[in-house]
């Protein structure tokens, strides 16, 4: 391995929460390391780093993905929101306001992950059936709440969603 | 946990791609969705000098039939293979192979090519494209080659794909009427990767015989097992539940499954002849039977 060869870097560009960013990363840099450590978006956790858990979820063009599983350099070009982008500052997106009042966390680590996956859910299937949400989950891990308050916070965020469309 | 450094390329086109594994050779990795080579490499258990990234060269990905078969780019992902309306209507067995890989967020980044060329031996796509008679292309610069899912799958891990050749398209056979796939999984509780599971292609004539079957096992060796002694039992018989659970009973004949901490041979011969009857069935259901 030379030494020559770990020092270059990769210019990528991405845009973050509608933010256009400009960065030189190695290539072995992962996605979600660049989100929390370039830019300051600690918001996306790293809990397992073995894409099991499921606490980096971000939308990499409007899909769930795993960000401890994903390059830096892959995200070139690439529009990616995470928790901190879901909804203006100040106001919650629907189904973070699901979340609180459903009590859909307790220590809150795999918070912003499974919010993550249920709007990509919500975004793909306006009225999931419960059996629907908890397949959608399967690729995140809480390990306090035991799930019946996160798919109670997501059906809640689901109804919110639909019935704001209806009344506009 | 951080990957080994490497050196990357982004490439624009298949041909750049080509160019780039021809300088680098067996150095070279190429990366499609990167699901199975980046968890590896963090896990140091691959330690590629370069990355040859193919997430930006066009037209390697989508769905479309092409005369008698699916064509499906190397790097469509598997979440858009398990939605694909022509897949749905006219591979089911394919979505529902596809739509049990992992979990959403990895069907979301995924890619079929990459599940193929990895060849994990407890990977899904493998065993249903095994069973469906499906083939790969493979580009090199001298040209373009079809593999059929026999002949490619070789070994764990280990492929027919030669140092400088991309995979770019999967062709899958369009079944005639009267046929039905199916695919059926034992997952592993905790990883979700199969622990055995099977792929039926049934072709069922008007009168409810079986014209033929083709039947692979995934989870039994390094690589997609056909089940030769349970096609043949099939063979111009009424698709009754009984035949089928008589045939699928041979599924593991002539088989040594591979053993693990989670199953034991023994184990895996049994649950293989319930996975491919289970799919035997739901085939067979496709193809119009009433079971």
């Amino acid at each position: 391995m030379s030494g020559k060869m770990e020092r270059v870097t990769v210019p990528i560009n991405v845009t973050v929460n509608g933010v256009k960013h400009e960065a030189e990363v190695e290539p072995r840099l992962l996605l979600v390391y660049f989100l929390r450590e370039h830019l300051g978006l600690t918001g996306t956790h790293v809990g397992c780093d073995t894409s099991q858990c499921g606490a980096c979820t971000i939308h990499m063009n409007g899909r769930a993905v795993k960000s401890c599983t994903v390059l830096a350099v892959q995200a070139d070009g690439v529009k990616i929101t995470t928790i901190e982008g879901l909804a203006p500052e100040g106001t919650l997106h629907p189904v973070q306001e699901g979340f609180r009042e459903k009590h859909g966390l307790q220590c809150g680590y795999c918070t912003p992950g499974m919010i993550m996956t249920a709007v990509h859910l919500l975004e793909t299937n306006s009225s999931p059936t419960e059996e629907e949400i908890r397949h959608a989950l399967e690729g995140n891990l809480c390990r306090c709440t035991g799930y019946i308050h996160i798919v109670e916070a997501i059906q809640w965020a689901a109804q919110r969603m639909r019935s704001s469309h209806v009344s506009s | 946990m951080f990957p080994a450094s490497f050196g990357y390329f982004a490439a624009r086109s298949l041909e750049e791609a080509l160019e780039l594994l021809t300088e680098y050779g067996e150095d070279a990795k190429l990366l499609a969705g990167g699901h199975s080579l980046i968890p590896a490499m963090k896990l140091r258990l691959a330690t590629p000098r370069y990355l040859i990234d193919l997430g930006r060269v066009p037209g390697l990905s989508g769905v479309r039939i092409d005369g008698e078969a699916l064509a499906i780019g190397a790097l469509t992902a598997h979440a858009d293979v398990a939605s694909s309306a022509i897949i749905r209507q006219r591979l089911p067995g394919l979505a529902d192979a596809a739509s049990v890989i992992g979990d959403v967020q990895v069907r979301n980044r995924g890619t079929i090519g990459g599940s193929v060329a990895h060849a994990d031996p407890a990977a899904d796509l493998p065993v249903i494209l095994t069973a469906l008679g499906a083939s790969f292309v493979l580009a090199s610069p001298s040209g373009k080659r079809t593999v059929a899912a026999e002949d490619f799958f070789i070994d764990f891990y280990t492929t027919a794909l030669a140092p400088n050749e991309v995979l770019t398209g999967i062709r899958v056979p369009l079944p005639p009427s009267g046929a039905g796939a199916a695919y059926a999984k034992l997952p592993h509780p905790a990883s979700g990767y199969v622990v055995v599971s099977a792929g039926a292609l049934i072709i069922r004539q008007p009168s409810g015989q079986c014209a033929s079957a083709r039947v692979a096992l995934g989870g039994m060796a390094g690589r997609p097992l056909r089940a030769g002694a349970t096609e043949t039992a099939l063979q111009g018989k009424a698709l009754t539940p009984q035949v089928i659970a008589a045939a699928a009973a041979k599924a593991a004949e002539g088989s040594d499954p591979i053993e693990d901490a989670y199953a034991s041979a023994e184990y895996k011969r049994q649950v293989a002849a319930v996975y491919a009857r289970r799919a035997i069935e739901s085939a067979a259901k496709r193809a119009g039977q009433k079971i």
